[in-house]
């Protein structure tokens, strides 16, 4: 069963060929048996999944199930689900029972779709390699000894190990795109504004976005169709009609312009990955698209101005985890500062600590002109880059990460070296566009992703055309060792 | 932009951040690779250059003024550090 | 004395919206703690503020009715620090770009004389909730139930030179804010709040001193003495040849006195900058004439109609506008009992306000209210009773004897006009008393009054004074 997509699934389903709960224990099974080599889960949701798949099976039965009823999921621990554990990754939020429910939580919920667990991820989500979690890292299903990325290095693990069809994820500078990369599956950061932040915990507000991720580009249109739409809890969720993303999945894409920017192209990029993301772009020009080289001639600004903006928001952001109203609390307080700065600094872990320090400093009186202001200034130049681009071109392609899937440990005590990991993806947060991730090849036996860059809300194009390489290819249908 | 220890321990205190005096070393490096990598925004020249503080050109909405919620003390409270008599519990505050 | 006072007011109103200023959580006060603090306001993790539209509304209608420039668009910013009262480990407030900001307001001093104070902006923020250090032993309870509630802080230019001025200025401010209906101005739940920025230079000098904050001064009295204190305090400081250190300082009013808050170590850094989990908030000019069609007639307004429709003084104009509940409760006594503007006037301000002030009483929760109140100044009016009489039927209203027609009749309090029955009861007081008429007639002018009394006695107070006087004055010179 798990070697099927998600649509064949909900085929399945609704055929009754299985139940949702022979369906859902059989995830369970396979989480059971698969996940002690890959960590990808935090907490698993037997029971409730369980009695969520059997009331799909009543609604699949009644013959008005929701458009995921059935469905199993795993989603991202940064989403707070009522009742259940919502950790961000961090020891701050072990004891943490969310008490109420993401949006995502609950379109997903509405949909019919059944959680089977909370999956794992960078310590509230800084971080490209999943080493920063509380619950420690995850391994590469296609080599035990290399990162899935991060930060939803879970949710990408567990899809590539078929432990789930689909899942969710977030992405603040790449971390949904950049663990599909490494992970080999498929991978979409929506417009920022597209899907509802509310209930999902903050690391940078004007950067985070909710998305799917799956294995293949029908699959994410599914979940996306489910998790997308206004929400008035969130004043930065944009009130316009959700496209229908499954129909234009064929679409021909003939005549489409893909701009290839010569700044994704040059230095930093491994020549082994760069061949596979031409490959991949030479099957899109079989398929009728045209490549266009273009110019993003401010993409060097990305990772600096990022690495401003980004702490900033943070460091105000986790200013709420105090040890007064929810989370850890350390152990006698001599008095109210040790509160605050005990359970802070034993609640979050290093990589948080120096972002909160790096976006605290910036901020500060001297300072908040020559960085926070310089790199809003910066992050403007970068958004008129693809503004121009998409000018010329309908869609940008290039590589989603310079590297395939590097070595646990590696990169883990020079965090200037893991930033660069998302030097490719982070540019399109800053400007808030769509990105996505598909499988292209492998270097090595390692998977590698190629990043389709959108227009504002023209997730359906990228969908198009992610669907259209994959009708034409297989990457996205390969299993790694052990998990087949 | 190279931080001193002595700028590390006053940031913390700034963030409220319990920092292992053993670590503080370390942590001045880290910051200071970080800040040093981000001062190639000093390059750019945009003086004239709007800041962007949102992806999107929009505009914040407006909520009609309304109670919508209910009483929800118990369930918010129930895993909180320190509860008495429906408060939340912190050591003495001294004005 | 050669020295000047500069005082600047931060005022925080409340706004009376329903629901909070960034979620759905009830204002009211006075609930059990906590049970009006939701997801949003306790700062859970993952949850997003959302902007109240009257809070907007409010603001808007504040800056229009202080000649102020209402910003086609502002910004919300966040200011961080740390303190359990805060949730969210910031207070989303405003900074660079305020809703409100370059007006001004008239205020009256004592002697007659009008002052202009800028206001040099208004904006909105967040209250933060309240910390409880009864009760608890060696730890302090937090209560988030006031956490979010709208505030609209207004701040002055340093435009106040004296205690007095800076008084009067609030209550300008406080009215003014009760006639737009955006604030209770309840200070005692501290609706209505005050920080003083004082600093004092020499007379001439142009540049400010080093100023002092007094900080959560809840009443007019109270601002008054903090003021006066500090510029005493300034004072010594300069004179005895130390500076004026720029701190935080409370007034104690147990003690009559301010004094500094334990100084921090680091000066406050609050790392302002622009909220990313809200938009620009962007006014039209639709938005803000429809907020100019809903205003009030403002104070200022109604006390000139008041001068012009009712013929009032400028003083007693001021004072019935005081409050608009005060204004409408004399216009409509106006209005029902069609007397004379001015005497409505002396006893809305004479007997029932000294009543209401003994009983600490408003005066929309008078006993008498205005339809009974104008019954009697029309019995006054008509030559029912007089004046003094008709004290004696107010006090029976206050005391819920029923109205002014009612008291009359039940007590007998009708004023006799019948010329027949005054002169008949003259004509006995000039009987009982020969002597003093011999004396009267004699030359000894000022025992008229002596029998005006007597004959006001002998009908129990209810002869027309005026009919009194005319008769008296024929029969004694007969």
């Amino acid at each position: 069963m798990h070697t099927k997509t998600l649509a064949e699934l909900a085929r399945g389903l609704r055929d009754r060929a299985f139940s949702s709960e022979e369906l859902t224990r059989h995830y369970l099974e396979r989480i059971k048996r698969h996940d002690g080599q890959l960590n990808s889960f935090i907490t698993l949701c037997e029971d409730s999944a369980l009695a969520r798949a059997r009331e799909a099976d009543i609604q699949l039965a009644s013959g008005k199930p929701g458009p995921l009823a059935g469905i199993p999921f795993a989603h991202k621990d940064i989403f707070c689900t009522d009742g259940v554990r919502t950790s961000c990754g961090s020891r701050m939020l072990d004891n943490f029972i969310a008490p109420y429910n993401a949006t995502v939580t609950e379109r997903l919920q509405q949909a019919g779709a059944v959680m089977l667990g909370k999956t794992n991820m960078d310590e509230f989500a800084m971080g490209s390699s999943n080493e920063t979690s509380y619950y420690g890292p995850v391994n590469n299903p296609w080599n035990p000894d290399t990162v899935p990325g991060g930060s939803s290095g879970g949710s990408a693990a567990a899809v590539a190990a078929r432990l789930a069809p689909a899942s969710t994820g977030t992405d603040t500078g790449g971390s949904i795109r950049q663990p599909a990369a490494l992970c080999g599956i498929t991978g979409l950061k929506p417009t920022y504004g597209r899907v509802s932040r509310y209930g999902m915990i903050a690391f940078a507000s004007s950067l985070d976005q909710a998305g799917p991720m799956a294995a293949s580009a029908e699959d994410a249109a599914l979940m996306l169709q489910a998790m997308a739409g206004f929400d008035p809890r969130d004043s930065t969720c944009v009130d316009r009609p959700v496209e229908d993303y499954s129909a234009g999945l064929n679409n021909d894409i003939r005549g489409l312009r893909i701009g290839l920017p010569k700044e994704y192209f040059g230095e930093g990029l491994d020549p082994a990955v760069a061949k596979v993301v031409e490959a991949a772009i030479a099957e899109l020009k079989q398929l009728g698209a045209e490549p266009v080289e273009i110019s993003l001639p401010n993409a060097g600004l990305a990772v600096p101005t990022y690495y401003v903006v980004a702490p900033a928001e943070c460091s105000s952001n986790l200013s709420r985890f105090d040890g007064v109203r929810f989370g850890y609390r350390c152990d006698n307080p001599r008095d109210l500062e040790d509160l605050y700065k005990r359970s802070r600094g034993e609640g979050f872990g290093p990589e948080v600590k120096r972002r909160i320090m790096i976006g605290t400093y910036a901020l500060s009186a001297g300072y908040y002109d020559a960085y926070y202001l310089k790199a809003q200034q910066a992050r403007h130049l970068i958004a008129d880059d693809f503004k121009a681009a998409f000018e010329k071109v309908d869609v940008i392609a290039g590589p989603t990460a310079p590297n395939t899937a590097f070595r646990l440990g590696e990169k883990v005590d020079d965090p200037v070296t893991m930033y660069l990991s998302d030097v490719f993806t982070i540019a399109v947060n800053l400007a808030g566009l769509p990105g996505m991730s598909v499988p292209a090849g492998f270097v090595e036996e390692l998977p590698v992703g190629l990043q389709l860059i959108g227009n504002y809300f023209e997730e359906d194009r990228l969908l198009n055309v992610a669907h259209r390489y994959q009708q034409v290819t297989d990457w996205h249908t390969r299993i790694p060792k052990g998990f087949e | 932009m190279a931080l001193k220890p002595a700028e590390v321990e006053k940031i913390a205190h700034l963030a409220r951040l319990a920092i292992d005096p053993v670590d503080v070393d370390q942590y001045a490096r880290n910051l200071s690779d970080i800040l040093a990598f981000v001062e190639q925004l000093e390059a750019v020249d945009a003086a004239d250059v709007t800041p962007m503080a949102h992806p999107l050109e929009a505009t914040q909405r407006l909520r009609p003024d309304v109670v919508t919620e209910t009483d929800q003390r118990t369930h918010f409270q129930a895993g909180a550090p320190a509860v008495e008599a429906g408060l939340y519990l912190v050591p003495r505050v001294i004005e | 004395m050669q020295w000047e006072a500069v005082i600047g007011l931060e005022i925080h109103a409340q706004l009376a919206t329903k629901s909070k200023i960034f979620s759905g959580a009830s204002t009211a006060y006075g609930a059990a703690p906590n049970t009006q603090a939701c997801a949003v306001d306790l700062g859970l993790p993952g949850v997003l503020p959302v902007l109240n539209e009257e809070a907007v509304r409010m603001a808007a209608s504040f800056g229009l009715a202080t000649h102020a420039t209402v910003a086609p668009r502002s910004v919300f910013a966040r200011k961080n620090y740390f303190y359990p009262d805060l949730p969210k480990g910031y207070q989303i407030s405003q900074y660079e770009l305020p809703i409100v900001h370059t007006g001004y307001l008239d205020i009256e001093l004592e002697d007659g004389e009008t002052r202009r104070i800028g206001i040099t902006r208004a904006h909105l923020e967040e209250d933060a909730g309240k910390s409880l250090h009864e009760g608890f032993h060696g730890v302090t309870g937090i209560d988030l139930n006031r956490a979010g509630t709208p505030l609209l802080e207004i701040v002055s230019e340093p435009d106040l030179r004296s205690a007095k001025e800076a008084v009067a200025y609030m209550k300008k401010l406080h009215s003014l804010v009760r006639y737009l209906e955006i604030c209770d101005g309840n200070m005692q739940e501290g609706s209505f709040r005050c920080d003083a920025n004082v600093s004092i230079r020499r007379r001439g000098e142009h540049r400010f001193g080093t100023r002092a904050e007094i900080k959560n001064i809840n009443s007019f009295r109270f601002v008054e003495r903090a003021i006066n204190f500090e510029i005493e305090r300034q004072i010594e400081v300069l004179e005895s040849g130390g500076a004026v250190v720029q701190e935080t300082r409370l007034y104690d009013a147990g003690k009559d006195e301010t004094r500094s808050m334990r100084t921090k170590e680091e000066a406050n850094d609050y790392r302002y900058f622009p909220d990313p989990d809200l938009l620009p908030v962007e006014l039209d000019a639709a938005f803000i004439e429809a907020v100019r069609k809903t205003l009030p007639e403002l104070p200022d307004a109604k006390k000139s109609r008041f001068m012009e429709q009712y013929g009032l003084s400028a003083y007693d104009a001021g004072v019935l506008t005081a409050s608009r509940e005060m204004a409408d409760y004399y216009e409509a006594v106006v209005e029902a009992s069609k007397v004379e503007g001015k005497l409505a006037a002396n006893w809305v301000m004479g007997e029932l306000s000294a009543a209401l002030n003994r009983d600490g009483i408003e005066v929309e929760d008078s006993p008498i209210d205005a339809r009974a109140f104008a019954g009697l100044l029309q019995r006054i009016g008509d030559n029912t009773i007089s004046g003094k009489i008709a004290k004696t039927v107010f006090e029976a209203m206050w005391a819920g004897e029923g109205d002014a027609d009612a008291v009359i009749e039940a007590k007998g309090l009708k004023q006799i006009t019948d010329t027949g029955a005054i002169e008949q009861m003259i004509r006995e007081v000039i009987e009982a008393n020969p002597q003093q008429v011999e004396q009267y007639r004699s030359g000894k002018d000022k025992l008229f009054g002596f029998f005006v009394g007597q004959v006001m006695k002998a009908s129990k107070g209810k002869a027309n004074p005026a009919e009194v006087n005319k008769l008296l004055k024929q029969l004694l010179d007969e």
